[in-house]
């Protein structure tokens, strides 16, 4: 007897993003689909960016994960289309990234290559980041690239700490 | 050898070797920040190339895979933009190359998104946002640079006119492209001059540099001759593979 896809699901949420641990892979978006091909489980997981080092190790841990459950034989798909953007996040993982100390995206302000708008676009009016430790919006971009290619390195002008901000996309 | 297979060998091996272009940076940056943001780029680059020739090595049906093509091919068989093989030079020369990169880059992948191949259009897709990042922080730093202190806008503007004639060829059209065209995989070249020179023309004016008043185009990247810079690269990211070809770690 095969476990319902939904237990499945339900085992998945229990796998935490490497990088980020307080999400689960569900959480981030990053599986995309669970079904029966045969005797054959399936799992479709999408890449956050195209090179994040994260993605092999997400699979395995996948497939470590479901293994101790008994889920056998397993395949895992990469599906790229339709894009992962950071919409896919659960609005329950925004604040686990919050807590954690990473402020969550900011819908609406993802890169689009628009130079001239770009500025208007990052400014305050449209791109508030509250410091996820004290909350105050007084913050400011130190660099657009952070410690994984989602984030960027932020710091708060209240607290004065630095902080991470998965940035949107 | 099919349009859609050399298109992906077109956008995979510029990607490529950008992406190892990028990454002789890591450790070596002026600032932090900056090796971040080169490390991140290179990995961005690395990622899509695994996606353009992954498809390459799928329509083949040859039983090569992407590391094939990556690390068994040799100069002749490479297909990038001469531009992406031009040493790094300093970090200006590299932000500038970056730049140029970035403002065909940028256009190429929303076109492609209305390509004929829906595997093409996927990878587009996916690529185009993490590409709109890239265009944006190089932009931005070409303006910072040129639009900074003598030395530093003596040293962009010294890019900008040793790069200038390398970054044409993108838009020169070859008999593999007019094949590609055909086949309905991606628009003419030349068509997306206007967009490139829009951003290049307003990023260059608020940096105060000044455009190069010469439009030659080197070219013959595409079709496989390079520069002498190729083979230094290939010697270097081919070494390990070639020399312990069954290596896995």
């Amino acid at each position: 007897m095969k476990p319902a896809t939904d237990t499945i699901w339900e085992w998945l949420a229990d796998v935490p993003d490497p990088e980020i641990p307080v999400v689960s892979v569900v959480d981030l978006g990053i599986v995309r689909d669970v079904r029966q091909d045969g005797e054959t489980t399936v799992v479709a997981i999408t890449p956050t960016y195209s090179g994040c080092p994260a993605t092999s190790v997400i699979a395995l841990d996948i497939e470590t994960h479901l293994a101790a459950k008994g889920v056998g034989p397993l395949r895992i798909e990469t599906r790229i289309s339709p894009p992962w953007t950071t919409d896919w996040i659960t609005d329950d993982a925004r604040e686990k990234l919050r807590a954690y100390g990473i402020a969550p995206p900011v819908d609406g302000t993802a890169a689009d290559g628009r130079i001239v708008t770009r500025a208007l676009r990052m400014s305050g009016a449209n791109l508030t980041v509250a410091c996820p430790r004290c909350g105050s919006t007084h913050t400011e971009e130190v660099s657009r690239h952070g410690s994984t290619p989602c984030k960027a390195a932020w710091r708060c002008r209240d607290c004065q700490e630095p902080f991470d901000y998965f940035k949107c996309l | 050898m099919t349009p859609l297979f050399q298109l992906c060998l077109r956008m995979g091996d510029s990607a490529l070797i950008l992406g190892h272009r990028v990454s002789e940076w890591c450790g070596h940056a002026p600032i932090l920040e900056e090796d971040i943001a080169m490390a991140n780029t290179a990995l961005d680059l690395i990622g899509q190339t695994q996606m353009w020739l992954g498809l390459a090595a799928e329509v083949e049906g040859q039983g090569r895979t992407a590391d094939d093509l990556a690390y068994r091919r040799d100069a002749a068989e490479f297909c990038n933009l001469l531009l992406v093989e031009r040493p790094n030079g300093d970090f200006g020369a590299t932000l500038m190359r970056q730049f140029l990169f970035d403002a065909w880059h940028h256009e190429m992948l929303k076109a492609l998104a209305a390509s004929s191949d829906d595997r093409v259009v996927a990878i587009a897709q996916k690529a185009v946002r993490e590409v709109a990042y890239h265009l944006e922080r190089s932009a931005d730093l070409v303006i910072r640079l040129g639009d900074g202190t003598d030395q530093s806008h003596r040293r962009m503007q010294k890019a900008l006119d040793g790069h200038w004639t390398w970054a044409a060829e993108a838009f020169v059209a070859d008999d593999t492209d007019a094949a590609i065209v055909q086949a309905g995989l991606m628009p003419d070249p030349a068509s997306l001059r206007p967009a490139f020179d829009a951003t290049v023309n307003e990023v260059l004016e608020a940096a105060t540099l000044t455009r190069p008043d010469n439009d030659f185009a080197h070219q013959g990247g595409k079709s496989g001759r390079h520069t002498e810079h190729l083979g230094h690269i290939l010697a270097t990211m081919q070494f390990l593979p070639r020399a312990y070809p069954d290596a896995e770690w």
